[in-house]
């Protein structure tokens, strides 16, 4: 259901479910980027609609609110064990079309690969999702080629737009909360074409694996894992188990986000690891990407939100790296006909 | 016929040079940054007056040789556009550069452009240009945006590094370890790993910031504070050259102009006046009054934060060939 509010009062309704819910947006952290005087836009906690970044695109993805960096899972001492308690208080995440994608593909790893995963599940059961529109492509971005520019499956749309906060609702909460409000349809704002194009090749080949195309990634990469740590999709984590320094004999275990384009990922008992080529990383995070996790769930899992291409130190950018191998595709399947 | 008051001259920014009847125009450009539009203003004094050439000096302006004693009015009227729009201090306008003793203060490129420095070296050095200049006594002062130390402030009476204080949110922390090996490797190796989360040595941390570049989830930052490195009395030279040494780490911008500022009471009292062309560098100055004597004058007035080392005594090495 469609409404036109104002920020005075969608502020007191977030007001009244922040006692029951930690509202998170994507927000300026002034000064927190990498190099001196430039800013951060990442998910932080938020009391005001004024304070969510709604102008430009995230850094980083609103996954570290399902998925935190670091979380602990379960604290031991010598013959017994206790879970880490779940927050207190459920989410509200604003995000937009292409991160609510992306949720698709965390929950499909976390909750339909297999055993489902009762940390996850007991963050993701709790959280509300606020969809954020796109007035505009931002630089990079390349959702129409993925199909992610548009989504329904959200608890709200909201967009504010200047003394008018245009909410569509698909939550009773706040169906409840907006009663009175002038009802008006509302769209969400998408966008309908990038300036970045992405064509992902049906199969590729078994013989590519070890292609020449891949050593170039490979003198490029520095290892650093920023693509995967800023990736929606990117849901690999490493285990840490910590025993207290002033008592050896308690700890508790950590999960942590791990990225296979960092050293160790494929560190194994007695010292092998077996893709220590960075270009084999890139391989092997291009391939699960856009191809065999289509394979095994039937959707790509890149979400095309960019954010790789933004944040790679190197300007190493993985959307044109799928132009490039699809026309190798191309070229290896003439070749062979 | 020529009839020149050479101290004068110099201290208008011109130099007695080897060819007789002709000078050099020095011009003074703060931080060594200048928008494109004064260039053309350089090279049109270069053609009409100079031998159109412009020398590129060491601390950052511009020198144009092959000018005429004669001609220095009308070169004067020509730089007051460049004067007006660098903001340099003047104490008479239209005559040029009224003192030549505070050299020209040198910056590297900083946070503009470069992605190592911790704070915006243009922005301070045309504050202190504006703090000391104009000025006849000789002081060199440089700023460089981090302990790289590109502009060689260790050559410098007054060298000021920047520094940022790391801050580490751990529960950002994964602990891959990049700012590990980049501190290792690249700076002091201050990191350590203890349950696989980051231990900062404070003691040995330069504030380089390679943590905070190398981090790739923002669990290293930078403190919203800049600090400073202030290091003291480098110089080259005949007699004893040297590098400048460490007076305080983890100082305050305030506390680094006042200081300096200071510094002029301090060589105004002690100055030998005997010394040729009443010329004594601020370094041999403090061989003769000792530090402590210095450091008394240096110091009054000055509120430090509580986080600034002072190191005392300074003691300063190089070559002696004296």
């Amino acid at each position: 259901m469609g409404y036109h509010t104002t920020p005075e009062k969608m502020n007191a309704i977030f007001s009244d479910l922040s006692k029951d819910y930690l509202i998170y947006a994507p927000k300026r952290f002034v000064g927190d980027g990498t190099f001196t005087d430039i800013d951060t836009i990442r998910y932080g906690e938020i009391t005001d609609l004024a304070e969510i970044e709604f102008a430009e695109k995230s850094d980083y993805s609103f996954k570290e609110v399902l998925l935190p960096i670091s979380e602990t899972l379960f604290y031991f001492t010598e013959n017994e064990m206790k879970e880490a308690d779940p927050p207190k208080k459920g989410a509200i995440v604003f995000l937009r079309s292409c991160d609510l994608h992306g949720l698709k593909r965390m929950d499909t790893i976390y909750l339909e690969n297999g055993a489902v995963d009762t940390y996850y599940k007991r963050l993701r059961d709790q959280t509300k999702f606020i969809l954020i529109g796109c007035e505009n492509s931002f630089d990079n971005c390349f959702c129409v080629s993925m199909g992610t520019q548009k989504s329904d499956d959200y608890d709200a749309y909201i967009k504010v737009d200047g003394q008018t906060v245009l909410v569509d609702s698909h939550w009773d909460v706040l169906d409840t909360a907006l009663a009175g409000q002038a009802p008006a349809p509302v769209t969400p704002d998408s966008v309908t074409a990038n300036d970045t194009v992405v064509t992902i090749p049906e199969t590729v080949p078994q013989t590519l694996f070890d292609a020449p195309f891949w050593e170039d990634y490979g003198n490029r990469c520095i290892a650093c894992g920023r693509c995967n740590f800023v990736c929606p999709t990117c849901t690999c984590f490493t285990m840490q188990d910590i025993f207290y320094t002033d008592n050896g004999k308690a700890g508790e275990r950590r999960r942590v986000w791990a990225s296979c384009h960092v050293d160790g990922y494929t560190d194994m008992a007695g010292g092998h690891a077996f893709r220590n080529d960075k270009g084999q990383r890139m391989r092997f995070k291009v391939m699960h990407k856009v191809n065999d996790y289509k394979r095994r769930f039937g959707s790509h899992m890149c979400i095309g939100c960019g954010r790789c291409d933004d944040v790679c130190p190197e300007y190493i950018s993985f959307a044109n790296c799928i132009n490039k191998l699809n026309d190798l595709v191309n070229d290896t399947v003439k070749e062979e006909n | 016929m020529l009839d020149l008051n050479t101290k004068k001259i110099k201290k208008n920014a011109y130099r007695i040079t080897k060819v007789r009847g002709e000078t050099a125009s020095r011009v003074r450009v703060p931080g060594g940054l200048l928008t494109a539009d004064l260039l053309p203003l350089i090279q049109n004094i270069a053609e009409s007056y100079g031998n159109g050439r412009i020398h590129l000096t060491t601390r950052q302006g511009f020198e144009i040789p092959g000018i005429k004693f004669t001609d220095m009015d009308a070169v004067n009227a020509l730089l007051q556009p460049i004067i007006d729009k660098l903001g340099i201090n003047q104490e008479i306008p239209g005559k040029g550069y009224t003192s030549a003793g505070t050299r020209n203060i040198s910056a590297c490129i900083g946070s503009n452009t470069c992605p190592f420095a911790t704070y915006n070296t243009t922005n301070f050095a045309k504050r202190m240009e504006k703090e000391i200049f104009p000025n006849d006594l000789h002081f060199k002062v440089a700023f460089t945006g981090c302990a790289n130390d590109c502009i060689k402030t260790r050559m410098q009476d007054f060298g000021i590094i920047g520094m940022t204080e790391p801050q580490y949110q751990k529960e950002r922390c994964m602990g891959c370890q990049a700012c590990v090996k980049a501190c290792k490797k690249k700076s002091v190796d201050a990191l350590a790993v203890e349950n696989y989360r980051i231990v900062r040595n404070t003691e040995k941390c330069v504030g380089c910031g390679e943590c905070v570049i190398n981090c790739p989830t923002r669990a290293w930052t930078r403190s919203p504070e800049t600090y400073y490195r202030m290091v003291l009395m480098g110089r080259t030279g005949k007699r004893n050259p040297r590098l400048a040494e460490d007076f305080l780490v983890w100082a305050t911008e305030d506390a680094i102009v006042k200081i300096i500022k200071n510094t002029y009471g301090f060589v105004n009292h002690y100055i030998n006046r005997e010394a040729p062309g009443g010329k004594e560098h601020i370094g041999y100055i403090i061989d003769r009054t000792g530090f402590e004597e210095y450091k008394k004058w240096a110091m009054e007035g000055v509120e430090l934060d509580p986080r600034t080392i002072v190191k005392n005594p300074v003691y300063w090495g190089g070559i002696h060939y004296d």
